[in-house]
């Protein structure tokens, strides 16, 4: 058994630090504590996103450690190209991983990750999820939600917003038989950082896919992105879950749902939301977890 | 030395292995599979120690190669037509972020219409792409730019991604003696790569492939410019340097054959040159005063040395085997530019030719010195020839 990361044994050395990123928002705080139980041996590897776009301006870096920004497409290749480089080097414990939003990951980067983890490359890949396309403005991607208002899945008389579902990236991922997958909220970062840990002494290809609210996108207050992202894990429609060994584990099991109301009414958009379109979020709710509690709990 | 009967592909193999890269990014595309197939044997008899990764398209061979040059490491990918464009966009990227990748491509048509055989629409596609680009003639001068081209690219004064371009099938398939020199003379010749300075490490972490803004972008943009304009000094000195070691030589830049008291100089690249060495042969026997450029670097682009054969010809003739639509072959643009700016007033000629993988005859050669040698002579010529066309179009 791994010891607990709590924020009373983390580092303070910060080795994301003095970025541009937006107040409140949630996918910084994931990269921020990634790094930080990653280490100083890390290469980071970025694609064209929130994160790369406030952490590389010239002349100000805010990476502490090696880090790159690889074509958008291109997160699972560079970094699995920077594992080979170091290791035909000999250039031994070090990790190389790469940060890659929603779409970077779901949609135009989807090739790319799963030639790495077919290959089992050494990396541990983070789709920091915001489900939107956010760095260009909040379009929708193939991880936004049902009834998601985006710039590009506008709400209105004819459509309730995005029509289509967040893509399975986790169940896609765990289906190439990846050493170690995880889900997890930055509302639940105790949970998060003991899987970066764990992540770490994989051999072969880790994925962590984290819920990270984007106060400007979503349209919420910066000062509870925490509690939003604790309570989408709380009323289902996100959930902590891992990978290995070629099973399933659900980490969180929620005896009740808080309800899918209160979550979705917080955020400015999901405002437009009906009744029925709530309805039709906690069906699919239902629907999924049903499955999950059937088939992953054993 | 071992002597081996080899195709063009097997030669890239052979000189791929003797530069012994660190990391072999490999996606198949004819007419270059045979290079990636060759260098999987090499990595599973031991012969080549790399790692070789089977990545899962274009764009990921060459962002892969990417990620290796970024920790310092030598990497080498392989690519023709569809696939080189399709890793377009991560071309910019790695000559950006200066790092010295060999690639080797298989010049090939662009679809539509379809066609697996050599032209040379591909690379000229990406001449902007900041890239070293060298055309080679047999399969000897491929294997041996694989050695010199990590040479060059890796030079601290270069540190620029570089590709060697092979006529597909005319050059790849086919079959010569190669002469194959021994590993160690290779590897005194180029030592391992160590780039720690621009690269990430350990010792001294870095971000690369950095965002600069309008307040920087040009700035960077011109540097690489500069410094791509000034590798040609290097591309002379590591040929020059090449052939003290291992006794081939192929003349930096260009070579210029029988230019000195030419009147009228046909300039090609890649394989077309070897046929006009024969055409130059005869009609040198006739008394016609033909030259012959075989241009080997497109970029940079070798306005001064190019100015210099051509200063007193009467008709310049351009071999391409492309055309920029709605234009003409690139290979003329550029060779025009270079006339232009060295004050030059010959005519000039555009053959174009090859499209597809037709085929590039004896007769086709000579056709074009018989129009050059007319248009010297005064006659009204045609600025812009097809050759071996089928039917009037």
């Amino acid at each position: 058994m791994m010891p607990k990361i709590t924020a009373k044994n983390l580092t303070n050395d910060e080795l994301f630090y003095g970025h541009k990123a937006c107040g409140g928002c949630g996918e910084s705080l994931a990269v921020r504590l990634a790094m930080k139980i990653l280490g100083e041996r890390t290469f980071a590897s970025l694609p064209a996103g929130c994160m790369s776009a406030v952490s590389f301006i010239y002349p100000n870096m805010a990476f502490k450690t090696n880090a790159i920004i690889t074509p958008f497409a291109s997160t699972g290749a560079v970094a699995a190209g920077v594992a080979a480089g170091l290791k035909a080097l000999g250039i031994e414990n070090t990790y190389s991983v790469g940060f890659a939003g929603d779409g970077g990951t779901a949609d135009i980067g989807l090739q790319a990750l799963s030639g790495a983890i077919d290959r089992g490359d050494q990396i541990i890949y983070f789709c920091n999820d915001n489900e939107a396309y956010m760095n260009t403005g909040i379009q929708k991607s193939g991880l936004t939600p049902y009834g998601t208002r985006t710039t590009t899945s506008p709400a209105g008389e004819n459509l309730p917003g995005s029509v289509t579902t967040k893509k399975n990236m986790f169940e896609i991922v765990a289906a190439h038989d990846i050493a170690y997958a995880a889900t997890a909220s930055v509302g639940y970062l105790e949970d998060y950082m003991m899987k970066v840990e764990k992540a770490k002494s994989v051999k072969g290809t880790s994925y962590i896919h984290i819920l990270a609210p984007c106060p400007t996108g979503w349209g919420t207050p910066s000062e509870i992105t925490i509690s939003l992202a604790k309570e989408a894990v709380d009323c289902g429609l996100w959930y902590l879950a891992e990978y290995e060994n070629g099973e399933f584990k659900l980490n969180k099991d929620p005896k009740a749902f808080t309800p899918v109301a209160d979550y979705v009414k917080k955020q400015g958009r999901f405002k437009h939301l009906t009744e029925t379109d709530i309805e039709h979020l906690e069906t699919q709710r239902d629907k999924k977890w049903l499955k999950m509690r059937r088939d992953w709990n054993k | 030395m071992a002597r081996k009967f080899i195709s063009g592909n097997d030669a890239v193999a052979e000189g791929v292995r003797l530069a012994r890269p660190h990391v072999i990014s490999a996606y198949p595309i004819t007419p270059q599979t045979i290079v990636v197939e060759r260098l999987s044997d090499f990595c599973e008899d031991g012969s080549l120690k790399a790692i070789y990764m089977h990545v899962e398209s274009e764009h990921s061979a060459l962002a892969a190669a990417m990620g290796v040059s970024s920790v310092g490491a030598r990497a080498f990918t392989a690519t023709s037509s569809q696939g080189l464009l399709y890793m377009a966009e991560n071309l910019p990227y790695a000559s950006g972020a200066r790092m010295p990748i060999v690639m080797m491509n298989a010049n090939r048509a662009l679809a539509t219409p379809w066609n697996i055989y050599g032209d040379q629409m591909d690379s000229m596609f990406l001449l902007n792409a900041g890239w070293i680009q060298v055309y080679v003639e047999d399969a000897q001068e491929a294997l041996d730019m694989m050695i010199q081209s990590y040479k060059i690219a890796e030079d601290p004064r270069v540190m620029t991604p570089f590709m060697v371009n092979l006529d597909g099938f005319v050059l790849t398939h086919t079959y010569e003696v190669v002469d194959v020199p021994e590993q160690e003379l290779v590897d005194a010749y180029l030592p391992p790569l160590k780039l720690a300075e621009n690269m990430m490490s350990l010792e001294a972490p870095k971000s690369l492939c950095i965002t600069a803004g309008n307040n920087f972008n040009m700035e960077f943009k011109i540097k690489q410019n500069e410094e791509m304009n000034a590798s040609t000094a290097i591309i002379a000195e590591v040929d020059a340097s090449f052939a003290e070691v291992f006794g081939r030589k192929y003349h930096g830049l260009l070579e210029a054959i029988a230019c000195d008291d030419a009147e009228v100089i046909l300039i090609t690249t890649g394989s077309v040159t070897g046929t006009s060495r024969m055409i130059i042969e005869e009609y040198r026997n006739k008394g016609h005063k033909v030259g012959l450029i075989k241009l080997r670097y497109l970029r940079p682009f070798p306005t001064e040395a190019l100015a210099k054969v051509l200063k007193d010809a009467k008709a310049v003739g351009v071999v391409d085997k492309n055309i920029s639509f709605g234009y003409e072959g690139t290979i003329f643009t550029n060779v025009n530019s270079a006339i232009l700016q060295s004050g030059l007033t010959p005519k000039v000629h555009n053959f174009i030719c090859g499209l597809g993988g037709r085929d590039v005859t004896k007769e086709n050669i000579r056709e074009m010195f018989d129009a050059l040698l007319s248009s010297a002579a005064g006659d009204s010529c045609e600025k812009i020839h097809y050759m071996n066309v089928r039917c009037a179009l």
